[in-house]
């Protein structure tokens, strides 16, 4: 029997959990802005040959198997070969990111609402915890309820929990077709509240998004199906190559909106990028600044001069929570704070997988 | 299926814990006499029996949280039970611990249209969801066969699915978020109770969905609510070869289209259905799918024309199209019945429950099919063939100890085949206290250290549903791998009937 060629990087962690040595877990850094300030020795794992590649690819099964430092691009690249596709749209931020980033913070792009997110993509992942053991969890079958869905719960975990080596997901077919449509809306409960009813009615949506006037809808699926919607939905059918970039920029975040929220950041006008995950229903956000719209109401990007207790107050009354995305200074918890037992299951569970606290230590949550 | 050792001492205390149970929940609410104990002896998994020392059915959360508290500080197990549909034992009870059914906890106590998702109690039944909300043109999409009886609580449990969450997804795809109390009886809330879709830190939500009543004791789900598709269309294809249907799923799920609905059933299964509810199934066929589309008229033409193709390509001798929702639901109705429709051709049948990688069906088929030869006896197939998972029912008579004895072999070789080809012991009735010699198999030492260590983190005690889900590392070292070879599986403790 050969040996796992991950035990080899697994007797590296046992070496650093014997020395308390603390580890930065990065991939291709790209998402290295998002969460707690990152503390500990970087690990580039893409330097790392063991973590990276496919493992098992079958277009037929609809499952990939890669190794957790595969960036993304061309993990997409060879599935988009195949007509495939992960449906959750993960980001690329400067076109890099890593299937392990991915997992760790998981970030989806537009799609999210419609075909799901990180979590109901992904199948089962190989783990290497705090003490160096070489844990599988899931599998790569659709259906696998078999132990704990302990590798779900590493979805969101910011890598706190191990170091992700490698990962399965199911796969959707790219649809046969897509068409976007523009509706001229100024105000944003009116983007709202069409999105909401497009869903409502069984459209077969895959990303809607409103921002500055502008409601924008895509439809996925058989072309005579999307005609037939476009009749019923109105509006005005995009020129296929914008709608492209424009879902492309809304997905990597090179959008205009995106675009503005990063100069004003830079130019130190003490404004702070807010993502908030609140009940699609909820109505419009009053805060000044600027606000983008995505999955059917359920994503609110907010450019905001506020206060972070303000923002968190107007996510809590909403229903949600509030992530503060992006900022000059991170003078608060990035993430909603866990409370009460949610919190001790929480600090129990990091305790147990990394009783050392060698992975990525305070990234989740300021210790 | 041998249980940890039951505490005498503790069932010497049944009578005072009776009565603090009853300070708790008063009236009928508490079962203790064991006459009355009887139907919460078993689960569906109804060859193993256990009285409990008491029931509990509680009717306000209250009530379940101080129920639980007094548990805990006094050292009693709990057992959850919703409906009792389980097919692995999860909610069989245990002689020193108490049942805390939720079948009180019965209404939906709030539905968002607008926001497509309703807050239900855990004992609504999975298809009173969607008698709730069909009226406004909405229904819950996981659709186990057992519907009509199980509840959403177990759904939950289980992470249940059914024959249309190949488009739809699982219990896990389709709740948002869930509110309960933990072993102490302190509350918890998972996931978003408000439906927004995304919560910071590690995916606790996903972790709960599936955990088997081992971590918490829900009683309030989130559910995602699906607009009714306007049309849905079912063809019922021929296969005169096992593996031809199996190259069939394979070639349909290369495609660009993902079926609403892709399950394949024996020649035998097909014929005892039949014989049961007259749906018109084709029985000269050594297999049949039933592949369905769904969505708008256009949608619906353009997919059955394509998957048809497919079919006809793969070599099906006959397809059938369902012409109305009457048409639609005869074909599905033998699908939904092939459990019942095997209890009247045997006495007793072992329900297999493996997930394989669907490219091996057929792979699979011819071996139950030399394994039947084997093991002398006849096993029915009927699989969610469109995502690998396979129901082989193995068919015997529970008064004979030798049947038994080879119907467990038999299941057992079925089980180590699937994890070989890299599937799963059990694809949606969770492992309870049937699977556990194959949890064995499936992982490893380390990987089920892990697991009793997510157990503690939220049970530091064991007291929710121990000795379920999960095996004591003893018992795999005690079995090794052998408990799936030859089938000498460990003399069963508990009572068979």
């Amino acid at each position: 029997m050969s040996l796992d060629p991950l035990l080899n990087l697994a007797e590296r962690v046992r070496a650093a959990a014997a020395e308390g040595h603390a580890l930065e877990l990065v991939g291709m850094a790209s998402k290295r802005f998002y969460g707690e300030t990152p503390r500990g020795t970087p690990w580039v794992l893409t330097r790392e040959p063991e973590l990276r590649g496919l493992r098992a690819y079958e277009p037929a099964e609809r499952v990939v198997t890669v190794g957790a430092a595969t960036p993304l691009a061309e993990l997409e690249a060879l599935l988009a070969q195949h007509g495939q596709q992960l449906a959750c749209e993960p980001p690329r931020f400067g076109g890099e990111g890593t299937v392990g980033g991915l997992i760790a913070t998981g970030l989806a792009g537009p799609a999210r609402a419609y075909a799901g997110g990180v979590r109901d993509s992904l199948l089962g992942l190989t783990l290497i915890d705090g003490q160096g053991q070489l844990l599988k969890f899931g599998g790569t079958v659709m259906k696998n309820v078999a132990g704990f869905d302990a590798a779900r719960l590493m979805v969101g975990a910011m890598g706190t929990l191990g170091l992700i080596a490698e990962a399965s997901f199911k796969l959707s077919p790219l649809p046969a077709a897509t068409l976007s449509l523009r509706y001229d809306l100024p105000q944003q409960e009116d983007g709202l509240y069409a999105m909401q009813q497009a869903a409502l009615q069984g459209f077969p949506l895959s990303a809607s998004a409103w921002w500055n006037g502008q409601l924008l809808l895509r439809l996925s699926g058989a072309p005579e199906a999307l005609q037939a919607a476009a009749r019923r939905l109105g509006g005005d059918a995009l020129p296929p190559e914008l709608a492209t970039a424009f879902w492309a920029g809304l997905r990597h975040q090179t959008d205009e909106f995106f675009v503005g929220a990063v100069r004003a950041l830079q130019a130190g006008s003490g404004i702070s990028v807010w993502r908030l995950s609140l009940p699609a229903t909820a109505p419009e956000l009053v805060a000044p600044g600027e606000q983008l719209v995505e999955w059917g109401g359920a994503q609110r990007w907010l450019v905001t001069p506020l206060k972070p207790a303000a923002v968190r107050e107007l996510a809590e009354r909403a229903g949600g929570q509030a992530t503060l995305y992006a900022a000059l200074d991170k003078n608060c918890p990035v993430f909603t704070p866990a409370e009460g037992v949610q919190r001790q299951i929480r600090q129990r569970l990091k305790a147990r997988f990394d009783p050392r606290n060698i992975f990525n230590p305070g990234r989740l949550s300021p210790d | 299926m041998k249980m940890p050792a039951p505490d005498d001492a503790l069932i010497a205390r049944k009578a005072e814990i009776v009565r603090a149970l009853r300070r708790i929940v008063p009236g009928e609410g508490v079962v203790s006499e064991p006459a009355a104990l009887v139907p919460f002896e078993s689960d569906g998994l109804s060859a193993y029996r256990q009285q409990p020392l008491a029931v509990v059915l509680p009717e306000t959360t209250a009530q379940v949280s101080e129920v639980l508290r007094w548990c805990q500080a006094n050292g009693v197990k709990v057992v959850p039970r919703g409906a009792g549909t389980s097919l692995s034992g999860g909610a069989l009870p245990l002689a020193d611990g108490v049942v805390v059914g939720l079948s009180k906890f019965n209404r939906v106590l709030e539905v968002d249209y607008a926001n497509r998702c309703a807050v239900v109690q855990p004992g609504v039944t999975n298809l009173a969801i969607t008698g709730a909300v069909e009226a406004q043109g909405f229904y819950y999409a996981p659709d186990p066969s057992s519907q009509i009886a199980c509840t959403i609580g177990g759904n939950v449990a289980e992470n249940a699915g059914g024959v249309h969450c190949l488009k739809y997804g699982l219990t896990l795809h389709n709740v948002l978020g869930l509110r309960g109390y933990t072993v102490a009886g302190e509350p918890i809330e998972l996931g978003s109770m408000s439906g927004a879709l995304d919560c910071a830190g590690p995916d606790l939500l996903a972790l709960a969905i599936g955990s088997e009543g081992l971590l918490c004791i829900v009683t309030e789900v989130l559910v995602r609510l699906t607009p009714k598709p306007e049309l849905a269309r079912c063809l019922l294809a021929s296969f005169a070869d096992v593996a031809q249907a199996g190259a069939a799923v394979a070639a349909l799920m290369a495609g660009a289209i993902t079926p609403a609905g892709l399950e394949l059933m024996d020649g035998p299964m097909t014929i005892a259905v039949e014989d049961f509810v007259h749906a018109g199934y084709d029985l000269s066929a050594a297999a049949i799918l039933l592949c369905e589309a769904d969505g708008s008229p256009e949608t619906v033409d353009a997919e059955i024309a394509a998957m048809r193709q497919t079919l006809q390509a793969c070599g099906a001798t006959r397809i059938d199209e369902s012409r109305d929702e009457a048409e639609r639901l005869r074909f599905w109705s033998g699908r939904k019945n092939a459990f019942p429709a095997s209890g009247r051709v045997s006495p007793d049948y072992l329900c297999m429950d493996a997930s394989i990688p669907r490219a091996r069906l057929a792979e699979m088929l011819n071996a139950i099919s030399a394994l039947q030869q084997r093991w002398h006896l006849r096993c029915f197939n009927v699989f969610h063939a469109g995502d690998g998972n396979l129901h082989p029912l193995i068919l015997f008579d529970a008064k004979d100890p030798d049947q038994i004895r080879r119907a467990e072999g038999f299941g057992a070789e079925i089980l180590e085949r699937a994890v070989a080809m890299g599937g799963s012991i059990t694809g949606e009735h969770g492992v309870g206290i049937e699977k556990l010699g194959g949890m064995c198999v499936q992982f490893s030492r380390a990987e089920l250290e892990a697991f009793h260590a997510i157990k503690s983190c939220w049970d530091a005690e064991g007291r929710l549903n121990p000795g379920k889900a999960i095996p004591q590392l003893q018992r795999c070292a005690e079995g090794g791998q052998l408990w799936v070879r030859g089938g000498q599986l460990p003399h069963p403790g508990i009572e068979r009937f």
